[in-house]
Parts: structure tokens; sequence; C-alpha cells
């Protein structure tokens, strides 16, 4: 194991809960980005404009975060352009079909103590390992 | 615009900001998390439990505190409660793109702030996955869970 931090990671966790409680206190809706990012592309109308707003803001945050320091968005680690862009599909099917990501099962699920939830979250966590157990070698 | 449209733009902000000063935003950090057998960095554990703790408890004083919230007609919460093929089937693609690539979709989106080419074409082939999935993945696992 190598050395790892806990104050930054715990605050950012922390403000990432409070954002998607916020979401359900103002909206009644779950903060599920994998489900908000396709609702965006694939509703229209009002469902669509709420998403759309969501997905702009997460954006403008990336923004804002780029200008105040480029280090929130340093990458090391190596993945070139055909293994994103694999890792994209595999993670657009994949959080289409299982109903979410990190942040509606993971975040919100759980938060909600659901079963689908945590099953769908030790499923993908045990899988995310067993990938870079496997292709991390060639990253070396 | 109505104010439901700027609640959820600043939920996003809010959001991504958390998940940038967390490391999410940084692939090898999240590649190294999940590098449970090699140099495993333990840091984005703290994000994970950070979050469904703060939510945990939050959601339940919403619940608790509001009976519909308060700028919509009702809380919408997922409904099913049985573990299906579907779930696993998808949790266990999106775990292998996630430790491919080292995104999962909010920092991969947040990071299309930072004109990254990686995370660019990280969301552009999200979305033609997603597309595949509604497409023609979706509907094949639905029609083979009614023959059986």
């Amino acid at each position: 194991m190598t050395e790892f931090e806990v104050a930054m990671p715990l605050a950012g966790g922390i403000l990432i809960g409070i954002a998607a409680a916020m979401m359900l206190l103002f909206s009644g809706k779950i903060a599920g980005i994998s489900g908000i990012f396709g609702g965006m592309l694939f509703r229209q109308g009002e469902e669509r404009t709420w998403r759309s707003a969501f997905v702009a803001g997460l954006i403008a945050g990336g923004v804002l975060l780029y200008s105040i320091n480029t280090e929130y968005f340093e990458n090391s680690s190596g993945r070139g352009l055909v293994a994103v862009t694999i890792a994209g599909l595999l993670v657009g099917i994949g959080t289409r079909v299982g109903g979410g990501c990190t942040s509606g099962h993971g975040v919100c699920g759980i938060g909600r103590l659901s079963a689908r939830s945590l099953a769908a979250t030790v499923t993908f966590m045990v899988a995310g390992m067993a990938m870079v157990a496997l292709v991390q070698p060639l990253y070396h | 615009m109505a104010k439901s449209n700027i609640a959820a733009f600043l939920c996003g902000l809010l959001f991504s900001i958390g998940l940038g000063i967390s490391g999410m935003t940084q692939p090898h950090k999240v590649i190294g998390f999940l590098d449970v057998f090699g140099e495993w960095d333990l840091s984005l554990a703290f994000v994970m439990g950070g979050a469904v703790i703060s939510y945990l408890l939050l959601q339940l004083w919403i619940q608790r505190r509001f009976s519909t919230p308060m700028l919509g007609e009702k809380f919408q919460f997922p409904s099913r409660k049985d573990l299906d093929r579907s779930l696993i089937f998808g949790a266990l693609l999106f775990g292998l793109g996630w430790g491919l690539g080292g995104y999962c979709p909010g920092p991969a989106i947040t990071s299309l702030g930072s004109v990254s080419v990686n995370a660019l074409l990280f969301v552009v082939a999200m979305g033609m996955g997603m597309l595949l999935a509604d497409r023609v993945i979706s509907p094949i696992l639905t029609h083979q869970a009614l023959k059986n």
C-alpha cells in the first residue's frame, strides 16, 4: 500500500453528498450522473432541460477548477486514446444496462440502503479491481 | 429560466467541485484506488465514505422534514428491489471500463472543463455506448428474460 490522503478526499466526498442531497431537496431527483447524462441525450422537453442544466453545472465546475489549479486534472495513468475510447464505451453500456454509476448506485443508492445499489457497487468495484490487476502491468 | 433548472445547475457545479478537490478527476488516483494487488492508494475510499454518510444523513432529514421537494411535486425514488441479471451484467461492464480508463461518468464530464482530449473521447464513447445499450443490448436482455 502507498501513502494516502484523508482530508481532501473526505471534504470532497462530503461536498458530493451535499450536492446530491440538494438535488433531492430542491427537485426530488436522484443525482445519478450516468442517468442524468443519458436522459439529456435521449429524452425531450422538460426532462432534457434540467439534466442539461446539471451537466452544464458539472462542466462549469470543471472550468472553474481548471482555472484555479490545473493539477486537479493531472493524468499520469498512461492510458492512451484507444484505451479511453473502449473504456467510455464499456462505461456507457454498463451504466445504462445496470441503471447507474458511482454516483447513482454508489452514493445515492447506498445512502438509501438499497440492496440493488449495494450489489451493483460491489460488482463494479470488484470488476474495476480485476481490470486494473489485468492491465496495470502494461503501464509500468 | 425555471428555478429548478438553476438549482440543477448549482447542484452540478457543487458536485464537480467535490469531485475535483477529492481527486476523482485524476484517473491515476482512481486506478490507484482500484489497484489492490499493486500500489494500492486508499485515498478515494474516503470520498465514497464522506459522500455516502453525508447523503445518508441528509436524505433521512429531508424525508422527515419535507413531504415534497422545495421546487418539485414529489420525491422520485427508484422503486425496484429485486436483483436481476441486467443490474449485475451492467455493473460488471461499467467496472471494467472504470478500471480501464480511470474515469467514471461524473469526473469525465467535469474534465471536459479542462479541455482534456482523453475526457472528450471518453464522454463521446460513453454516449455511443448508452445509445448501443438502449437500442441493442437492453432489448436483447429483456427478450431473454421474458423467454426464461
